[in-house]
Order: C-alpha cells, then sequence, then structure tokens
C-alpha cells in the first residue's frame, strides 16, 4: 500500500476576498524527497499545506497527484489517495490513550472501523501496527496514557504517530516542533528521520536549525509565491532570502559560507 | 376572508409572544453557549408575577407585567451570577441536566406554592371584548398583544442595532475570544444579557398570560416551541427567531383551524423539513 | 505498564476466561430472585426492562455523544407495535418483539438522517419533536393505538410456545432477564469493537475524525439506528410483560426520566444503567407517593447537585473513591 507519488502544483491560486494569499505557485514534490517549505509569518505556508490537502478549495491552477488532477477531490478523497498532515495546532482525542488515539486512525485507514462486534484486540495485525507506530514515536512507555495527560512535545510525537497510520505516500509536516523548547526538538528530528525513505515529506518549520539538518531542498514562500528553491546552503546564502529574513543571524539562518 | 384575517392575527399575536419569550434564549445561547433548557421557567415566573399581583394585590395589568419583568429579570442575574456561570464550559450533557433540573426544581416550588392548576387571569377592562378595524372583529387583547408586542420588538432591535450594550453582545456572539481581546467585560455582558433576556421573557409570560396557561407545567409544556424557535431562528441572533416565530404562529393557529384533527403534527413535520432544508436556521449567515 | 484508563469499562487489554466467569455471577443471582424474594417477579421484571432501555440510551448518551431528550419515541414505537399486532392476531411474544424492533429501528432511521446533520441546541430540540411527533399520531390514531385510555385487549401466547405468561410474572422475569442478558452482551461487545471506539473518537474530535477519513454521519446513524432498535426492544417487552400500552411510553416524561435512570447510574460506563434505574425507581416509589411536587423537587436538586458536585453519577463517585483509594495505598 505505501508507494511513492510526486505531488505537483501548476499555477496555484487562493485569494481571500482580494488578498491573493497563494498567488501562481508551481510546486514539486518527488517520491521519496526530504523538502522544507520555510517563509516569514504570513506567507501563506499554512494555507498551503490546506491547499494540498484539500480542506481549502484552491481559486485556480491545479494539483497534481503522480500527474493525475485532483483539485476538485474533497480531504476525505485525498487522505486515501496518501496525503498525510499534522495540524500546527495539536489535534488529538484528549481522553483516549496514545494506543487508542493512533488505533483510530488505523482502523479507518485499514476499513476496519466499521466492524461492530469483534473485539478491537481480536484484530491483531491491526493491533500490531498500532504498537509498532506507538514504538516508532517513542511513545511506547506512555501507550496507555490519556492524550490530555502528555506533555506538548510528545502530543507533537502523537499527531505523527496519527499521521503515519494512515499509509501517507506524501506527508506534510506542519510546524512539528512548534511550542517545544529548541534544546528537546531533536526528538522530533530523530523521529522523521527514521520515516520511511518512500514518504516524501514537506516539513513546515520556523525552527532553522531543524529546517537545515533535515532538508535536501528548501523552498522559500514569501507572499504566497516561491521566492526561490534549492539545495540549503544555496538557499541560507542567497542574499534576497537573508534579505526577506532581515539580516545575516536574526532567524538563525547558518552563515554564509 | 375575515377568517384569513382573525387567523393571520391570533397567528401574528401568538407569534409575537413566543418571540418576546424565546428571543432571549437564543441571545443568551449565542453569546453563552449555554444550553439552557430552564428559559421558559422565567416566562412562567413572570407570567405568575404578574397574575398574582392582579389577583392577590388589585395591581393594574401594566404595572403588574413591569413588576414580573423586573422581579424575574433580577432573579435571572442572581442565578447566572450564582449557578450558570460555573458552568460555561461544560459539556452540553451536564447543561442540559443542569437546567432540566431547575425545571424540575421551579415546577415543584410553584406548584407547591400556587397548586397545580393553571391561574386565572383577570384582563383588563380595556383588554377585554372586541374591537372592530374595518369591518373585522377582533379580540382587544389579542390587539393588544400585537401592538405591545411590536413596541417592545422595535425597542429591542434598537438597543441591539444601535447601542453600545447590543453592538458589544453582537460582537461577543459573533467571536467571544475576540470581543474580550478588545477590551469588553464579557462576564458583566453576560449577567446583563442574561438579565435582560430574562426579563424578556417574564415579559412575554405575563402579556400572554392568555395564550400560554400559567400553570406549573409551563415550562415543560412549551419548551419545545421555544426551542423551535430558536432553532429555526438561528442561534445568538434577534432577527431570525422572529420570522421563526411568527411562521410558527401562523402555521400553527391556521393548522388548529383548518386541521384540527392533526393537532400538532403539522408542526413538527414542518419543523423537520426546513431544518433538513437550513440546519443552521433560516437566516443562514456566512 | 500502569493504564491510567479514562474509560475504565472499555478494556485495556481482552479479559481472560476467569474474569468472564466472575462477570456471570451476578447475573446468576439474580436468576434466583423467585425462590429468594417470591412476589417481587414483577417489579424486577419492570426494572430489567428499563435497564434495557437505558443501555440502549447509554449508546447514544455515554458513547455517541448524541444528548437526546425524545428517545421515549423509540420504545414507545416497539411497545404499540407489539400491542397492535397483538390485538390483531399476532400474539407470539418473539415475533412481536422482533418486529418491534425492526419498527423501532427503521423510524430511528428516518428520524436520524434527518436529524443527525445538525447538533447542539437543534439536535436536541429535533430529537424532543420527533417524540412530540410520534405522541401526536399516536393521540389521534385512537381507533389504532387506544389513544388516550391505551391499547386494550393486548395479550400474547406461550413463550417458546412452553411458558405461558402468568400472574405471578415468573415467564415474564426469565423472560426479560434474558433479554437484558443478551442485549447487555451485545452492547458490551458494540463498545470494544473498533466501530464503539469510533464513536467516541467522533464525540472527543469530531474534526480530527474526518481529518482521518471517518464517515462520520454513517457512523452517527448507524448507532442511533441501533439504540433505537434496543429501545424499541425494550417497549416491545413492557407491553408484553404488562399486556398493557399506553400513551405515556411515547411521553417527554419518560424521555427524561429514562435520561436522568441513566445519569445517575452514571453515562458511559455500561454498568450506570444497572445501577441508575433501581436507584431511581426506588427514589420514585418512595417520594411520588406522598405528593409529586416533592418528587419533581427532588429529582432536580439531585440533578443540579449532580452536575455542579458529582459528575459521572453514582459510579462516577464509586470511581473516583477507589483512584482516591489506590493514590493512598501507592499503588
Amino acid at each position: 500500500m505505501t508507494g511513492t507519488a510526486t505531488l505537483e502544483t501548476r499555477g496555484l491560486n487562493r485569494a481571500f476576498g482580494s488578498n491573493w494569499v497563494i498567488a501562481d505557485v508551481n510546486f514539486m514534490l518527488r517520491p521519496g524527497e526530504r523538502r522544507a517549505l520555510i517563509g516569514p509569518n504570513g506567507a501563506g505556508k499554512t494555507t498551503f499545506v490546506n491547499l494540498l490537502t484539500g480542506r481549502l478549495r484552491a481559486s485556480s491552477g491545479n494539483v497534481l497527484l503522480n500527474g493525475e488532477d485532483i483539485t476538485q477531490l474533497g480531504e476525505a478523497r485525498r487522505i486515501r489517495l496518501g496525503i498525510g498532515r499534522t495540524f500546527q495546532i495539536t489535534s488529538l482525542f484528549p481522553k483516549m490513550t496514545v494506543r487508542e488515539n493512533v488505533f483510530l486512525a488505523v482502523a479507518e485507514c485499514e476499513g476496519i472501523a466499521g466492524k461492530l462486534v469483534r473485539s478491537v484486540f481480536s484484530h491483531r495485525p491491526q493491533v500490531e501496527r498500532v504498537d509498532e507506530l506507538v514504538h516508532r514515536v517513542g511513545l511506547s512507555d506512555v501507550a496507555g496514557v490519556p492524550a490530555q495527560l502528555l506533555p506538548y512535545g510528545r502530543q507533537r510525537l502523537l499527531e505523527i504517530a496519527i499521521a503515519l497510520a494512515l499509509r501517507p505516500k506524501i506527508l506534510l509536516l506542519d510546524e512539528p516542533a512548534a511550542g517545544i523548547p529548541t534544546a528537546q526538538s531533536h526528538v522530533i528530528l530523530d523521529i522523521i528521520a527514521t520515516l520511511p525513505k518512500e514518504i516524501a515529506v514537506l516539513l513546515i518549520d520556523h525552527d532553522m536549525n531543524l529546517v537545515f539538518r533535515f532538508a535536501q531542498q528548501i523552498s522559500v514562500l514569501v507572499q504566497g509565491s516561491i521566492l526561490v528553491e534549492g539545495a540549503p546552503q544555496d538557499i541560507a546564502a542567497d542574499a534576497r532570502v537573508r534579505e526577506v529574513y532581515l539580516g545575516d543571524s536574526k532567524h538563525g539562518l547558518p552563515a554564509a559560507a | 376572508m375575515t377568517t384569513i384575517i382573525t387567523i393571520l392575527f391570533f397567528g401574528i399575536a401568538y407569534g409575537m409572544i413566543l418571540y418576546l419569550i424565546s428571543v432571549g434564549l437564543s441571545v443568551t445561547m449565542g453569546l453563552m453557549g449555554f444550553v439552557n433548557l430552564a428559559h421558559g421557567v422565567f416566562a412562567m415566573l413572570g407570567g405568575y408575577a404578574t397574575v398574582t399581583s392582579m389577583n392577590r394585590f388589585g395591581v393594574p395589568f401594566l404595572p403588574a407585567l413591569a413588576i414580573g419583568c423586573v422581579l424575574v429579570a433580577a432573579l435571572g442575574f442572581v442565578l447566572e451570577r450564582t449557578l450558570y456561570r460555573h458552568l460555561y464550559g461544560r459539556s452540553e450533557l451536564d447543561q442540559v441536566l443542569f437546567s432540566f433540573g431547575l425545571i424540575l426544581v421551579s415546577v415543584a416550588m410553584v406548584r407547591i406554592a400556587w397548586g397545580p392548576l393553571a391561574q386565572p387571569i383577570q384582563l383588563p377592562d380595556y383588554l377585554k371584548g372586541q374591537v372592530k378595524i374595518l369591518d373585522i372583529t377582533l379580540p382587544a387583547y389579542r390587539l393588544a398583544l400585537v401592538g405591545f408586542g411590536a413596541v417592545v420588538i422595535a425597542g429591542l432591535w434598537f438597543v441591539f442595532d444601535r447601542t453600545l450594550f447590543g453592538a458589544r453582545i453582537r460582537a461577543a456572539v459573533d467571536n467571544r475570544a475576540m470581543a474580550q481581546s478588545i477590551g469588553i467585560n464579557t462576564s458583566r455582558l453576560f449577567a446583563a444579557a442574561f438579565g435582560l433576556g430574562t426579563g424578556l421573557a417574564a415579559l412575554g409570560g405575563g402579556l400572554g398570560a392568555d395564550v400560554l396557561a400559567i400553570a406549573p407545567a409551563y415550562p415543560l409544556q412549551y419548551l419545545v416551541y421555544f426551542l423551535i424557535v430558536v432553532a429555526v431562528g438561528g442561534l445568538g441572533d434577534i432577527k431570525g427567531p422572529f420570522v421563526a416565530a411568527l411562521a410558527i404562529g401562523l402555521a400553527d393557529t391556521a393548522c388548529r383551524y383548518f386541521l384540527p384533527a392533526a393537532g400538532s403534527i403539522f408542526i413538527f413535520a414542518f419543523v423537520f423539513v426546513v431544518l433538513i432544508w437550513r440546519p443552521n436556521g433560516i437566516m443562514e449567515r456566512r | 505498564m500502569t493504564t491510567v484508563s479514562a474509560s475504565p469499562i472499555v478494556h485495556a487489554a481482552p479479559p481472560s476466561g476467569i474474569v468472564r466467569l466472575l462477570q456471570l455471577l451476578p447475573w446468576l443471582v439474580v436468576a434466583g430472585l423467585p425462590l429468594a424474594l417470591p412476589g417481587y417477579e414483577p417489579l424486577a421484571t419492570q426494572v430489567f426492562v428499563m435497564i434495557l432501555f437505558a443501555l440502549s440510551l447509554d449508546l447514544l448518551v455515554g458513547y455517541a455523544g448524541i444528548v437526546t431528550l425524545g428517545h421515549a419515541g423509540l420504545f414507545g414505537v416497539g411497545g404499540y407495535t407489539a400491542g397492535i399486532l397483538s390485538v390483531h392476531g399476532v400474539t407470539d411474544p418473539i415475533v412481536t418483539a422482533i418486529c418491534g424492533m425492526i419498527l423501532a429501528a427503521v423510524t430511528g432511521l428516518v428520524f436520524g438522517v434527518a436529524m443527525l446533520r445538525t447538533k447542539g441546541l437543534t439536535l436536541l430540540m429535533l430529537t424532543m419533536a420527533s417524540a412530540f411527533l410520534l405522541y401526536e399520531i399516536a393521540n389521534k390514531a385512537t381507533a389504532l393505538t387506544g389513544g388516550e385510555d391505551g391499547l386494550q385487549g393486548v395479550s400474547f401466547t406461550a413463550l417458546l410456545g412452553l411458558f405461558a405468561f402468568d400472574f405471578r410474572g415468573k415467564t415474564a422475569f426469565f423472560y426479560s432477564l434474558a433479554a437484558l442478558f443478551l442485549v447487555f452482551t451485545f452492547v458490551r461487545a458494540l463498545i470494544n469493537s473498533p466501530f464503539g471506539w469510533s464513536l467516541r473518537g467522533i464525540r472527543e474530535n469530531d474534526a480530527r475524525m474526518a481529518a482521518v477519513g471517518c464517515p462520520i454521519m454513517q457512523r452517527r446513524v448507524t448507532v442511533y439506528v441501533i439504540a433505537s432498535a434496543l429501545a424499541g426492544l425494550a417497549g416491545a417487552l413492557q407491553t408484553q410483560t404488562t399486556q398493557f400500552v399506553a400513551l405515556y411510553s411515547l411521553s417527554f416524561e419518560l424521555s427524561g426520566n429514562i435520561l436522568i435512570m441513566l445519569i445517575l447510574g452514571g453515562s458511559g460506563r455500561l454498568y450506570g444503567a444497572f445501577v441508575g434505574v433501581p436507584v431511581f425507581m426506588l427514589a420514585q416509589d418512595l417520594l411520588a407517593k406522598q405528593d409529586p411536587a416533592n418528587w419533581f423537587l427532588g429529582q432536580g436538586i439531585i440533578l443540579i447537585a449532580m452536575v455542579m458536585l458529582a459528575p459521572g453519577g453514582i459510579l462516577g463517585i464509586a470511581e473516583r473513591a477507589v483512584n482516591a483509594i489506590k493514590t493512598r495505598s501507592g499503588r
């Protein structure tokens, strides 16, 4: 079920009123790629993610998955086609345990969520998959703890586990390390580093440490348009990017080589 | 033709009463997001206060109404400050249970104090009898209901659309967090709105004492109608419920006249149809 | 692995064989009631039927998060179906019970599809309106339902062709107990199934459920239909064990009462119905006799007190007590 996929946008536009929040964006995420999307606040990064997943309708332009136009498809459909995401603002099932949280996603993905009578635990393959995912994000020791009792950083990890449960071919991580002290964000990075190679991952974050250690390629979004794309060192050296971020070291961009 | 006019009139009068009682619920529902099933209690208490002032103490009709309004608004204010405010964040179930419990307590206390029978209301002389308008004879009471109701409603709309208080309410209904962050004291606003809503309900209860009988079963018996007006009209709005209340009033009156065998079946079926068509109420905002 | 489970009744792991056997014990004890306390069978039957009714409500209120003040509508549909069928010659208890279930399920489907696209106050109001609609129909269709006087001439033939419904109510007792046991087993399995878990997910964060691809409306309608069928079964049982059905079975009063019974015991805890129903009926017996006003007052005060002080009902209080003892003994 995990294949690979290419996610592409052509001339993607989205307006709110007369404000073009996303303007003529041509973007490509290749199979297995590790790309980061950065840009100043208000650049439209989360809006872009919402357009990719179908939470928002495009005003014009196309979104393509493996060359097929999915622009008119809704969110649920795109999830089934393999586009997964995490949310900037944590959205979990607060009173349910970590295992239960992940199970809900696994069950929907594998089509057993509608099963009425057999106990959850009799669905062995799915239960094992849940434990595997919980282990993968390092939450095995709190598998039986209600989500709302977890420290914030671990909740972000649970978010990732839920996204992975849906077997995405494309994973959009919207500020996974947001709100986590820089000292601890390496935990998130470690998890992201272990993601299956076939999954294409788009990371949106402000933590430049995380971005530069993670990304093979970086896209810079400014005022709804892609300013420049390239390898991390090229982006760090790019004068326009530095200008946009108002100075060399203010936003943690590594110094030019 | 005369029948049509009479039905129209009775229907509008009934609708006005429903509106006066329910508009407070719509506002507090939209403002605090609190499912307050006990709203009818305040209308009932207003009715009891009015009727008792008239019957026991010989107070004339209009001052009796005012007494009912003021007393109940004060009670509403106190209850909001002491009980309701602790439950704003709670689940819908908790709010339903609480307000239902409040209904039961009020019904019991009222029954103990006034007995189980409906209160007789002696309309003032100037409201008894008929009035002739353009060849059509209409009961003076219903005429007064429509007129009085229209005046109150106009006043309410003015408060909502033109005053600072009204603007604050509309802002807080629209976006509570935002309203707080621009300095609106939502806590006091809630209390004031609650007092206003319950006061209006009391007015509706007292004014409509001859339409909706004042008896201990009142809050339970008419609950579903108040909820219908609010749900069909749209939460947090004061214009939507007006349309809804008039529609209900007219439909119910017409139905009782033309299809008495059907009873309230038509109304409920009608409500279902409307809400399937417009789940958020007939005045679709956003 | 410490399991600080938020829902202790939902198994953190499948229960062992011994536990399962121990869980059968209370049922066997209750089944022995006619020996220990003869004469109490009719009362016990009433309790069983109400517990079944409350269980069906718990699926909606406690698990799916659908608050309804119109559940008696489905109960009444089941009850009147059984009654009307018997008056017209179909008198086998199991057949009429199943018919009651089916009709209630269909009613639940029709109303559910219409109502469950709404939520909050609107949904609550519609649940009330649906029951009122059914009440009015039954009230007006006097020829069919007996109207205000109730349905006369209801009687059923022997259960399974062997056990006649006798005066002492022994057959009714075991019949309703068996039905309750079956329903309980079903409901418990349902709660522990992926479907049951997805209901909890929908209740806790429906936006997130949509984001993991869950067809929310479909799930909610399904549970509403199941709960309706079970309520219909309870209603049919009521008619069969009392040989009577009247408008009360469809009333707002009953809808309110069954909700209170459930909440008293504790919703979302599977056993809440078993605790709340007997407590309520006992309290009703004590208080309502002297003056109905006192009974209303008592109910109201208990409701308000419960919401303010002890959410989760009696079982909730018990839970907190057990947790307090656990923390104290350092487990």
